[in-house]
């Protein structure tokens, strides 16, 4: 991380923080107080079976007044590095060094007991967040409006909606008016308004040079709110610096991740769909329906979500992969981009009665949309050997989701060559979260005076490919 | 740990407020409130004196016995109810352990500073027994009242730190305590005399901490004469000093273990 800011020392300064945390994992089935004493292992019990690496190595210097946003996976050790900065837990080795009052919102509202009113509760979270009963006093007003809550500040806390009692924790963490300021993903706090009115307080913050160390999911709360971010992959620091820059390599490493379980999750699927319906030895015909009647049945299942695999195998498709916009094969694409989808098909006699068809169901299993070369009016004249069939999207405007396809070849009245059934999945990622199914291209336009504040994302969908 | 328990006199108004809201959460919600600080040593009392007056024979040398065992009961209730709650006191809390960078040795202190309160919202009817039995009182012995609470409230704190701190790591001790705590209450001449129990208990009872807490009560409110205890209670002033400062030993050690354990 960069210190620019010289000279000043720096609001949070953590070198070479290791922290494991330890299982019991052994202790957790015999443990009890007498079983320790009498095997005389009190000491050794103590002692943890396992370990479980939750940091490994990270360092990191906040200069004062600089907002850095940490994001990562699950599990990634992003909390546990929030804890360390509170100083809730110690590290294993290494050093963590604040300077300044430190505020955490980490669970908010944590030291309120449910018995007693909103207001002795404000007083008393204030007082065990660092203020004396006076500053409490001072601010109380002030607390009480932050969280919209003056009707009901002496009832009990149990009475209390669960909104209610984040936003009064959260009321409470902000006015004691720390120098440093640790957010864990506290901000699906209560309604738009509420969250409106956190983020213009966490501006203010910023404004006034306080240091803010935010744990968070919203990549776009980190590009737009942090001046530097960092991210936590394993407990070890994959990289850090320009959020931009280091959201954006985040998002490609989520999408890899995803590629290569969708990539495996497709492999399982046509596996399961080749063994289970015709075994490699078997002769074709043995098991497929030459009877029309069933391949109407076959036909039926098109409405059933049931991934499978059925047909002559007279004619074959060897494999079905995806293309994005740069050629290479892959599993997720951005809205928008273009997409080919290339199968690859195998007749080892000629045929000439072939349709070539395809369909894209959503989660759901609506089908999205379907065709094949018959209905396009492609009147067959002969398919032989090894052939390639493309089809290409020129823009594949679907809104996000994961996306299921169905590849048959066929004759003209039905009878199936080779018909995979939901055995292909790609999925369609996208920065503005619309829904439904299909993505016109649009364009918003306003006459009159209309503003738009600058910090609201682009509503209009820009594809930015990340895969370059 | 120096370091650490010099810090401990910047949480009073913490301290204070907690042990507010423990009394205030205790009986919100009940018909009879702070009452219940007076009646339930009362119906307690009721039911030994009605034993020791129509079941059992009182022990000899304790007449008026209401009186007598007044003087152990409550001094004892204050004991037990803090013990058995700051053994669960780290783990309930754990909310705040986890979540807020939060002292924990505040917690047990709040626990045994709460029951303290209960027991002067009892004193009142202490007071009344006094009177109505027209019990020997002087001055001098009165004035020894607050040296024996300041000893009990040290004596109990020290336990309360190492019960509430081993208790994160075996759960098993909230139920060893209750059975441990009977066995204390009946091995303490609170329901007996000391004078009149045979010698060679007398000598097991002088290892017991707690007999000498009750005797100096029942020798000040009690019996006639001089406070003959006070020697006894002088050492045993010296012995919760350094059981305190175990207990915090215990506790700071095992410190930074909690947030990962409860």
């Amino acid at each position: 991380m960069n210190s620019s800011s010289s000279g000043a020392r720096p609001a949070i300064e953590v070198a070479r923080v290791i922290k494991v945390y330890r299982r019991f994992s052994h202790r957790k089935q015999f443990a009890t107080l007498k079983s320790a004493l009498l095997s005389r292992s009190l000491i050794k019990n103590l002692k943890p079976d396992e370990t479980f690496t939750a940091l490994n190595d990270v360092s990191l210097t906040v200069p004062k007044g600089r907002t850095l946003g940490v994001i990562g996976r699950n599990g990634s050790g992003k909390s546990t590095l929030l804890k360390l900065v509170a100083g809730i837990t110690k590290p294993s080795s290494g050093t963590v060094k604040v300077d300044g009052r430190i505020s955490a919102l980490i669970e908010l509202g944590a030291g309120f007991h449910p018995e007693i009113s909103g207001r002795e509760n404000v007083f008393i979270n204030g007082i065990m967040l660092g203020l004396t009963k006076r500053e409490v006093a001072q601010r109380f007003d002030e607390i009480v409006d932050f969280a919209e809550m003056q009707e009901f500040i002496d009832a009990p806390v149990k009475t209390y909606s669960s909104g209610m009692y984040m936003r009064l924790g959260f009321a409470v963490a902000i006015h004691v008016d720390p120098d440093v300021l640790l957010v864990d993903e506290v901000l699906a706090v209560g309604d738009e308004g509420f969250t409106h009115k956190c983020l213009d307080k966490f501006a203010e913050f910023k404004r006034r040079g306080k240091t803010i160390l935010l744990v968070t999911h919203s990549l776009g709360m980190v590009e737009r709110f942090c001046d530097e971010a960092l991210w936590l992959d394993g407990g070890r620091i994959k990289g850090s610096g320009d959020p931009k820059r280091i959201v954006g390599a985040y998002v490609t490493d989520v999408q890899r991740k995803e590629e290569d379980e969708l990539a495996a999750a497709d492999a399982r699927a046509r596996e399961g769909a080749d063994t289970a319906v015709v075994s490699p030895d078997q002769p074709a015909s043995a098991v497929l329906p030459d009877d029309p009647t069933e391949t109407a049945a076959g036909e039926g299942d098109m409405f059933r979500a049931a991934e499978g695999r059925w047909g002559s195998r007279e004619v074959e498709i060897t494999q079905v992969d995806f293309h994005g916009p740069d050629g290479q094969p892959g599993h997720v694409f951005q809205s928008g981009s273009r997409v080919e989808v290339r199968i690859h098909i195998r007749a080892p006699l000629p045929v000439d009665d072939f349709v070539v068809g395809i369909g894209i169901f959503n989660a759901d299993g609506t089908c999205c949309y379907g065709t094949n070369t018959y209905i396009e009016e492609l009147a067959p004249e002969s398919l032989a050997g090894d052939v390639e069939a493309t089809f290409t999207i020129d823009a594949l405007d679907l809104v996000e989701g994961t996306y299921k396809v169905d590849v048959a070849v066929h004759k003209i009245d039905g009878y199936p060559y080779d018909y995979h059934r939901l055995l292909h999945t790609f999925r369609v990622k996208s920065r503005v979260k619309d829904v439904g199914i299909y993505r016109p291209r649009h364009a918003w336009r306003f006459s009159g005076d209309v503003r738009f504040k600058d910090a609201q994302p682009p509503l209009s969908p820009t594809p930015r490919d990340r895969q370059s | 740990m120096l370091h650490n328990l010099a810090q401990l006199p910047r949480y009073r108004g913490l301290i204070q407020s907690l042990v507010a809201r423990e009394l205030k959460a205790r009986y919100r919600g009940s018909v009879l409130g702070f009452f219940w600080s007076f009646i339930n040593p009362l119906l307690l009392l009721l039911v030994y004196t009605f034993i020791f007056a129509f079941v059992m024979p009182a022990p000899k040398g304790t007449d008026p016995y209401p009186l007598f065992m007044f003087c152990g009961l409550l001094p004892w209730t204050w004991f037990a109810s803090s013990l058995m709650e700051s053994s669960g006191v780290l783990i309930s809390g754990g909310n705040l352990i986890k979540k807020v960078l939060f002292p924990a040795e505040v917690l047990p202190i709040v626990t045994v500073s709460a029951n303290m309160v209960h027991f002067v919202l009892a004193l009142p009817i202490l007071v009344f027994f006094l009177v109505w039995y027209r019990a020997p009182l002087t001055f001098a012995e009165l004035a020894c009242f607050p040296l024996v609470v300041a000893v009990q409230f040290l004596f109990t704190l020290g336990c309360a730190l190492i019960l509430s701190a081993l208790t994160v790591h075996f759960r098993d001790i909230r139920d060893i305590l209750s059975n441990i705590l009977t066995l204390w209450f009946f091995a303490t001449p609170i329901i007996y005399s000391y004078q009149f129990a045979p010698a060679l208990a007398r000598r097991f009872m002088n290892l017991n901490p707690f007999a000498h807490i009750a005797i100096s009560y029942q020798e000040i409110l009690f019996f006639p004469g001089p406070f003959g205890h006070w020697k006894w209670l002088a050492a045993l002033g010296v012995v919760s000093i350094v059981w305190f400062l175990a207990g915090y030993w215990v506790f700071d050690r095992l410190r930074d273990t909690f947030a990962e354990e409860v």
